[in-house]
């Protein structure tokens, strides 16, 4: 495998109470293995805190996790927090126990991307490889 | 899967973008600071316009604490309750949290800063995971202008915290000022591992979980290892129980003591000549690093070849491409 | 008829007895042609391998089962338990429960309760009333059990980390009804060392977290005999992705960490063992989880009677409810989750479990349907009266390679302990990480066996279609946070907030010394106290956990 010598930073999160974090801890295990430096901020954090980790680590990416039902709350609460704090362009995306249904609405709020249960984790990696790309794409853009 | 080297549009952010950055650099601002540590990360060619730009009275005045002792001593624990009394004081705080990468992927996962977010929305407290990215003391380089560019920008206090094994997390220790290392009871065979090079790179011991037994025998134990070399064992040995928050003002008031008295001695700055010139060397092979590998890639080299021939054979090269 | 004397002793002993008082469901079972179907099958010979390996049903050491009889004098019972958004939706559904002849309720908490949040603190948002029911103060327990005897009823309720202080509204609940402690039955999950080690309810750092446990067995020893003061349970563990002799291994640990610490606490053994609840995962392996619950009863009958000296046989039984795996469940083909379910149910009852709950097939979606539950339901019916598993005991013992199998998880969960008791126990292997490490590297490697295709699961790797046909779902609506938000407000302002102040900082001065914390905390939640404002005094004296 190419070694990638400038390592993609990401940051793993959950918001919102529910401490099932296997998927989470799988994903940044994987996204590890693929070769980025994942950030992960813990189970219990407030979409806020969230946000503020992600700036101040400058990751490309942020992907959060939730299993309790509450991510059409939760999930745009953080790209809301984001924008508050001046930021648009480190792409978020979502992942846990999400109804098809409210897929669209949270795209509609921003995420960029919406995983349920039993996607293939090359998936999961390749967007976020491709997340990453935009933001730096991005960057690139608007300067 | 591979994953194609990361765009190269970090190179590309434009000079506007570093003058941006510079700017936005004066007012503290977060993402600026961010970004600016990335770059130096990457050792980008904007970082030294960056890098130059910097504050340096700040960064004269600055302590840098570094923090190490063995896995799940309480580093990051008390790492979270060293930043909660200074904050009570007022002071802006900056941690660079420091994690290996992975050899065989490159990858990371940097975990110190779950048991920082607590602070997460506090804007005096600027938190920076870094990984080790496996090279050999390029950490220094990185790393030591994290600090600076977290002084510049008011941190009066810089923490590092790195676990208390492997070499390149060694290094580390030499940019501090001051080196604490946090122990616990119940390591016994880790203690009893570092024991001979305890006092090499600590200036000062915690002994962490005081509430847990075990925790007054080896502090005495600590002691004793000062006494043996003419030291006053409990200026350099303070019991804290970090998850209980207990007695962290006390280890706050040793080490600025002990930081103060280094300051007359002039040993902060013998120290920091001593990290400085460590991180020049640093630099400069990283510098040559990329071109060094491009070169040798070229090189013909079978089997059998004395590879430190070959090394000098690239350097010859490199010489004259650079001459 | 077989001859030896220990199988002749056993039958006129402890079955015998057994019989005469609760008889079996039938005078005689029978297989479709006809024939009488065996009580219990034992081998030609009876060794002392086998009484030692083996032995018979509800006698140590326990592999074969711990009633004589087992389901053929009563089957499992059927708990299937839910949550609902509100206090008086779920008092709704209790009542029609009741009316329905069921005796004992089950009561799941949404994640703020659980984790000594109220509703209206900035982190409940988006939470509240999602997994279960928000309870902020006593009024909301008023609510949940209004019109229901507690006298009459048992109550089972999940809840951890501030479990004191639900169970001391449920009590000030019941003191308000005009009953007394005593009365009252029911078990609470109270097993807070899974918390930090799978589930992540957790709110304080283990010492102080176990010295309210102590608090609790303690209380309650004396107040409310007949309730079970813990659950403990291996089931979240295995759902973070442990392996199942992990899972018997980190749960039977953290047992005897219970038991040490109640020793330590000055509690008769042979008093609260027997109060001592187990609550384990059926997977789909059908035969390794068969013989992950013989190895469990093996190890535990063996660890209380020769590492903590029981001498009562009610302390040496492991009793378990048993939960079908929730993580095993795919949102793809959700029907194929009824197949999963049958499997698990299967091995549970196989196993020997006390009580099951069997889970909807739309559970890797949101809260099951009505309809859903009912199959789920219907399945555990359907093994019970249909397949003929109950009629006889234990009926896979003796197969080669069940009894290795048994032997071999024994073997492994054996080893497992042995490692956490050098490290310095569970506190100090939770801490340090070495058991959640154990856990994270088997989810990892057997979610990279799913992705490599090593491992088969049907619909979701393998076997997959184009889905179209989206399944109904039951939502929680969003109307229910604001209700129980300004509810909170009400009570807040109605309440003596005086005396919640004076009972709160009695609260704190009594956390700060050794005295137990249930009368603190029942002083405190009569005066209308809230769960967040009582857990945010604990947390002032015993600091947080983070994980
Ligand atoms: N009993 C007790 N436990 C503590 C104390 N301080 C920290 N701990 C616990 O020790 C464990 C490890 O703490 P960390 O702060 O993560 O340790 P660390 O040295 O940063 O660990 P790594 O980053 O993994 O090297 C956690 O479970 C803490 O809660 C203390 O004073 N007393
Ligand atoms: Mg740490």
């Amino acid at each position: 495998m190419e070694k990638i010598n400038r390592p993609y930073r990401v940051l793993v999160g959950k918001p919102g109470l529910d401490g099932h974090d296997r998927g989470a801890k799988f994903i940044a295990r994987a996204l590890r293995d693929e070769g980025f430096e994942v950030i992960y901020t813990g189970i219990r954090r407030t979409p806020d805190e969230i946000a503020a980790a992600a700036i101040q680590e400058d990751v490309a990416a942020i992907g959060l996790s939730s299993l309790s039902g509450a991510h059409l709350k939760l999930f745009p609460e953080v790209v809301k927090a984001l924008e508050r704090r001046g930021v648009t362009d480190i792409p978020v995306i979502g992942g846990g126990v999400i109804p098809e249904d409210d897929i669209p609405t949270l795209i509609a709020a921003g995420l960029t991307e919406i995983f349920t249960p039993g996607t293939p984790a090359d998936t999961i990696i390749n967007a976020f490889a491709e997340a990453c790309r935009k933001h730096f794409a991005a960057q690139g853009d608007n300067h | 899967m591979l994953l194609p080297r990361p765009a190269e549009n970090i190179l590309l952010l434009k000079v506007t973008t570093i003058s941006t950055i510079i700017e936005r650099l004066k007012d503290n601002d977060p993402r600026a600071m961010a970004r600016a540590i990335s770059l130096v990360e990457n050792n980008d060619p904007a970082s030294r316009e960056i890098l130059a730009s910097l504050d340096r009275e700040s960064i004269k005045s600055s302590l840098v604490l570094g923090i190490t002792g063995p896995p799940g001593a309480g580093k990051s624990t008390l790492t979270s309750q060293l930043i909660s009394l200074l904050r009570q004081q007022n002071q802006r705080v900056g941690i660079i949290a420091i994690d290996p990468s992975s050899p065989i992927s490159g990858g990371a996962i940097l975990g110190d800063r779950v048991r920082m977010m607590d602070h997460a929305l506090d804007p005096d407290v600027v938190v920076r995971s870094m990984a080790t990215r496996g090279r050999l003391g390029g950490l220094c380089a990185s790393a030591g202008a994290a600090v600076r560019i977290m002084a510049s920008c008011g941190c009066r206090y810089i923490l590092i915290e790195t676990v208390g094994v492997g070499q390149s997390e060694m290094d580390i220790v030499s940019l501090a000022d001051i080196t604490l290392m946090v122990l616990a009871p119940g390591f016994g065979d880790d203690i009893q591992a570092m024991k001979a090079g305890l006092l090499e790179v600590a200036d000062m011991i915690a002994v962490n979980k005081s509430d847990l037994p075990g925790a007054e025998g080896l502090c005495l134990d600590m002691e004793q290892l000062f006494h043996q070399r003419n030291m006053d064992g409990r200026q350099h040995v303070v019991k804290v129980a970090a998850s209980l928050g207990q007695d962290i003002d006390k280890l706050l008031e040793a080490i600025r003591s002990l930081a103060d008295q280094h300051d007359l001695k002039g040993e902060k700055d013998r120290r920091r000549q001593i990290a400085l010139k460590r991180e020049t060397l640093d630099w400069a092979l990283e510098t040559m690093r990329p071109e060094l590998a491009v070169i040798i890639q070229k090189l013909q080299s079978d089997q059998g070849c004395d590879p430190r021939v070959n090394a000098e054979t690239a350097i010859t090269e490199f010489i004259k491409k650079n001459t | 008829m077989k001859t030896d004397t220990p199988f002749t002793d056993w039958q006129e002993n402890e079955l015998a007895k057994s019989i005469s008082r609760f008889p079996e469901r039938r005078e005689k079972f029978t297989t479709h042609g006809g024939a009488e179907v065996q009580r219990l099958a034992v081998p030609e010979e009876i060794d002392n391998k086998y009484l030692t390996e083996l032995g018979f049903p509800g006698k140590y050491p326990y592999t074969r089962g711990v009633q004589p009889t087992m389901y053929r004098g009563r089957l499992w019972t059927m708990r299937q338990y839910a949550g609902f958004s509100t206090a008086a939706e779920s008092n709704k559904r209790y009542r029609y429960l009741l009316d329905q002849g069921t005796t004992g309720l089950s009561v799941a908490f949404d994640l703020p309760t659980q984790i000594g949040y109220d509703s209206d603190d900035a982190i409940s948002s988006g939470e509240v009333g999602k997994v279960g029911v928000a309870i902020d103060t006593m009024a909301d327990m008023e609510t949940l059990f209004s019109e229901i005897p507690l006298d009459k009823i048992s109550t089972s309720m999940t809840i951890n980390s501030p479990a004191i202080v639900l169970l001391a509204m449920y009590v000030a609940v019941a003191e308000k009804q005009g009953v007394s402690a005593d009365k009252l039955r029911g078990t609470i999950q109270n097993d807070v060392l899974k918390e930090y080690i799978a589930r992540g309810t957790y709110i304080f750092p283990p010492r102080p977290s176990l010295r309210l446990i102590t608090n609790i067995f303690q209380w309650c020893s004396s107040n409310t005999p007949s309730f079970n003061t813990i659950s403990i349970s291996g089931y979240h563990i295995r759902e973070a992705g442990s392996t199942a002799a992990q899972e018997v291994a980190f749960t039977l640990a953290n047992g005897m960490t219970y038991v040490q610490t109640a020793l330590d606490a000055g509690l008769e053994l042979d008093v609260f063992a027997r109060r001592l609840a187990f609550f384990f995962n059926a997977h789909n392996n059908l035969l390794e989880e068969v013989a992950k619950f013989r190895a469990a009863r093996r190890m535990w009958a063996k660890i209380m009677q020769d590492h903590f000296g029981a001498t009562n046989p009610a302390s040496k039984m492991l009793r378990f409810h048993t939960q079908t795996a929730g993580a095993s469940l795919t949102a793809q083909q959700v029907n194929n989750n009824i197949v999963r379910v049958t499997i698990q149910a299967l091995a549970a009852v196989l196993g020997g479990t006390q009580s099951l709950h069997t889970n909807s097939r739309d559970e890797a979606l949101s809260l099951p349907t009505e309809e859903s539950v009912r199959i789920a339901l219907r399945t555990q019916q359907i093994i019970a009266h249909e397949s003929g598993v109950a009629d006889t005991i234990d009926p896979f013992a003796g197969s080669y390679y069940i009894e290795e199998l048994t032997n071999r998880i024994e073997a492994e969960a054996e080893d497992l302990i042995a490692k956490i008791e050098d490290k310095g126990g569970v506190v100090a292997c939770i801490e340090d990480g070495f058991i959640q490490r154990q856990i994270e590297n088997a989810a990892y490697e057997y979610q990279k066996d799913i992705e490599s295709k090593d491992r088969i699961i049907v619909g979701v790797n393998e076997f997959m279609i184009e889905e179209d046909q989206k399944p109904e779902l039951l939502r929680v609506k969003p109307e229910v946070e604001e209700a129980q938000v300004a509810n909170l407000r009400r009570v807040k302002q109605e309440r003596n907030n005086e005396l919640v102040a004076k009972r709160l900082s009695e609260l704190r001065q009594c956390a700060g010394t050794d005295q137990n914390l249930m009368e603190p905390i029942l002083a405190a939640v009569r005066s209308y106290a809230s769960l967040g404002e009582i857990c945010k005094e604990l947390r002032s004296v015993f600091g947080e956990y983070r994980d």
